[in-house]
């Protein structure tokens, strides 16, 4: 018996979604002829230039990373048309160029700098983003109007004294009070950058959590709260299974803004853990001219951040659409 | 707490990920515990909130590390908490609420307060003072800075220039571009080409782009000078002559903030009913006449929003000068400049951060429209 009683809705819901595809797809045809006039054939090659436009610099690039190193400096790229003559020697060569530290080493390190660094602050925002939305106490909005204009502060603003505080801690007056982190020095330490990115997050992170936290039907959290479900169980068993998809929306945002930071990474590390980032702002400086590496080194950074963007492009859109204010 | 990061630092980088993630779960866990088990009524619960209301406070600075003439701040805290407790009290929720609603609250509280606002504060106040801090300088280190050999003028020149410039074009593109696709054939295909950018970084952004505006003795291989050369024109090294190198380092900005105008309006155009647009038809307007009096209208909040947040990274740029021309050739700006002052040995705290308040000035009128409407938002509702 109960197994009927959970499948009706079940085929109910299938059902309905069975209608409303059916009913979507008639408005298309209806609307499909409107549709053939509104795109007027001008405005098509007015897009189709801009596309083209915005492609080439990429495509540029990515076909020079295939070419041989000889070649990339004596003809242009679009001369493998005639002339095609590629390897992919240049990103084993870039993996394993050394600067400061290899290539692949400083990709490995991006690795350990975005993973923490995205989940820290989700969990802390998480917490904040439910007693925002469901917990009533004073002082509450003007909290959030503070949290909230975070956001735009300029990350130059507190990247200094952040660092000072790191190292060398709090002295009130004479009073020698924190003795601070003492990192400095300390390669292989990604301490820093995971409590700086952490930090700097969360305004952002507070803000969509609880844009979507706070939208959940009232009826829900009403009848968790008359069945007897305190603050806690209510967060874990309610909120956060239903939360996923603005969790999933800000974990994109915040690990592509972390794999692409430089001015967090330039303060916050040094030596042997670069993050890839800085690594390749460090090549550019030193070897302008050497494009078989540049052009290797820039898709190897590419690449994460691009098939994150392209497996989950909806819930990156989606968490843009919800906080169009992180710069 | 320096004796476990040092541990740690000792590891192979990927083990470190693992670790620390368990780390940082137990600790999230044992907060959920406290949280689940506050609130709850009886003499044992009560005999837990006290312990964990003294206790917590301080551990936390027994683990941040205190100096030998400062140990004075463990009794400090551990006095605070059981303060805690005795408001917790008397709280209006309800015994455990208050100590309920901390332990949901205060680690981002914290954090933000240690971590943006103290040294948002620091920074404020380090702008009028001397480079090690010791003595009052009242605007010193603003003239300094504006004073015509360092360059400070005309960074600021330079990021102004970029905050006005970068989101007009950006969402002009954007918009026209949003409007020219809609409901056309390919959208999605023709979307994500424009929109690719936006997940690229800065620092790739301007490689790519240094590539495209490369100059060299003899045969290009930058398709700017090649097309130039196309066209009969003499080869330009593009990035170190002033001022047309602003420009091609702007359209860089524009290249990546362009998609992301383009998804915001996009989503924006779609919203507008279609009756709309029809009855706009039906009374002959013409599909110029159609955008300008229906869809503009339409979207316009959407427009303020995409040109206000492109503006305030259009401000913070960082990566694509240091990426590209290190400031060189006249194309130094504010967001900079103020790094490259810290980085100097020694460190030029004072003017560094007599740059970060000009640049916090150049923002806060953002912050208070942003401020503002979250305001009447919250309040409306």
């Amino acid at each position: 018996m109960s197994a009927t009683d959970v499948e009706m809705p079940a085929i109910d819901r299938r059902a309905e979604r069975r209608r409303e595809r059916a009913i979507s797809k008639a408005e298309n045809a209806a609307f499909s002829d409107s549709k053939r006039r509104l795109s007027s054939p001008a405005a098509t090659i007015a897009a189709l230039i801009i596309a083209v436009i915005w492609t080439i610099p990429t495509l540029g690039l990515f076909v020079t990373s295939f070419r041989q190193p000889a070649d990339i400096n004596t003809s242009g790229w679009w001369t493998v048309v005639t002339n095609p003559n590629l390897t992919i020697s240049n990103y084993l060569n870039t993996l394993n160029f050394k600067d400061t530290l290899t290539v692949g080493q400083s990709f490995v390190n991006s690795l350990v700098i975005v993973i923490p660094a995205t989940l820290f602050p989700i969990a802390i925002a998480l917490l904040a983003a439910y007693a925002f939305a469901w917990v009533n106490f004073r002082g509450k909005n003007l909290l959030f109007i503070a949290v909230f204009s975070l956001q735009v502060v300029p990350i130059q603003v507190a990247l200094v004294p952040l660092l000072s505080l790191f190292s060398n801690g709090v002295t009130i007056g004479n009073w020698a009070v924190f003795p601070g982190l003492n990192l400095n020095g300390v390669d292989g330490s990604f301490a820093r950058i995971w409590i700086a990115h952490t930090i700097f997050a969360l305004p952002l992170a507070i803000f969509l959590l609880h844009n979507f936290i706070a939208a959940l039907p009232v009826d829900i959290m009403e009848a968790a709260r008359i069945d007897g479900a305190s603050h806690g169980q209510t967060f874990f068993r309610i909120v956060m299974p239903l939360a996923r998809p603005a969790i999933a929306s800000f974990a994109i945002l915040q690990f592509l803004w972390v794999w692409n930071d430089l001015l967090v990474a330039t303060i916050f590390t040094s030596g042997d853990n670069f993050p890839i980032t800085k690594l390749l702002t460090d090549l550019a400086g030193t070897y302008g001219q050497t494009w078989y590496l540049l052009s290797a080194g820039t898709f190897l950074a590419i690449v994460v951040p691009l098939i994150v963007f392209f497996s989950l492009q909806r819930y990156f859109v989606r968490g843009l659409l919800a906080g169009a204010t992180k710069g | 707490m320096t004796a476990f990061f040092l541990w740690i630092a000792g590891l192979p980088p990927l083990a470190q990920i693992p670790v620390i993630l368990l780390v940082f779960g137990v600790v999230v866990a044992l907060i959920l515990f406290f949280i689940e088990f506050a609130p709850r009524p009886g003499r044992g619960y009560a005999i837990m909130r006290l312990v964990v209301a003294i206790a917590v406070p301080a551990l936390l600075v027994l683990v941040l590390g205190v100096y030998n003439d400062a140990v004075w701040l463990v009794p400090v805290a551990a006095v605070l908490g059981a303060g805690l407790f005795l408001l917790d009290r008397r709280a209006r929720g309800g015994r455990g609420s208050l100590l309920q609603l901390l332990a949901f609250m205060a680690p981002a509280v914290l954090l933000l307060a240690v971590g943006l606002l103290y040294p948002m504060i620091k920074t404020i106040v380090g702008a009028f003072f001397t480079n090690d801090g010791s003595k009052f300088v009242g605007f010193d280190n603003f003239s300094h800075v504006l004073a015509g050999t360092n360059q400070g003028l005309l960074a600021l020149g330079n990021q102004i220039i970029w905050v006005v410039v970068t989101p007009v074009i950006a969402t002009l593109i954007g918009l026209a571009y949003a409007v020219f696709i809609d409901k056309s054939r390919g959208e999605k295909v023709l979307k994500v080409l424009v929109f690719m950018p936006v997940a690229i970084s800065f620092v790739g952004a301007s490689i790519i782009f240094k590539f495209f505006y490369d100059y060299q003795q003899g045969n290009q291989i930058g398709l700017l000078n090649q097309v130039v050369v196309a066209f009969g024109g003499h080869p330009v090294n593009w990035l170190q002559s002033y001022p047309v190198n602003i420009a091609l380092l702007i359209i860089i900005l524009i290249w990546t903030q362009t998609g992301f105008a383009m998804v915001l309006l996009s989503a924006a155009i779609k919203g507008i009913p279609d009756e709309q647009v029809e009855a706009a038809e039906l009374d002959g307007a013409n599909a110029f006449q159609r955008f300008l009096n229906v869809t503009v209208p339409g979207i316009r909040p959407t427009i303020i929003v995409t040109w206000i947040t492109i503006a305030i990274v259009s401000l913070k740029v960082y990566d694509i000068i240091a990426a590209t021309t290190q400031g060189q050739n006249g194309t130094n700006v504010i967001s900079y400049q103020m790094v490259r002052l810290f980085q100097n040995l020694p460190p030029q705290t004072g003017t560094s951060s007599a740059e970060a308040v000009l640049l916090f000035i150049l923002i806060l009128p953002f912050l208070i429209y942003n401020a503002n409407n979250i305001r009447k938002q919250r309040l409306g509702l």
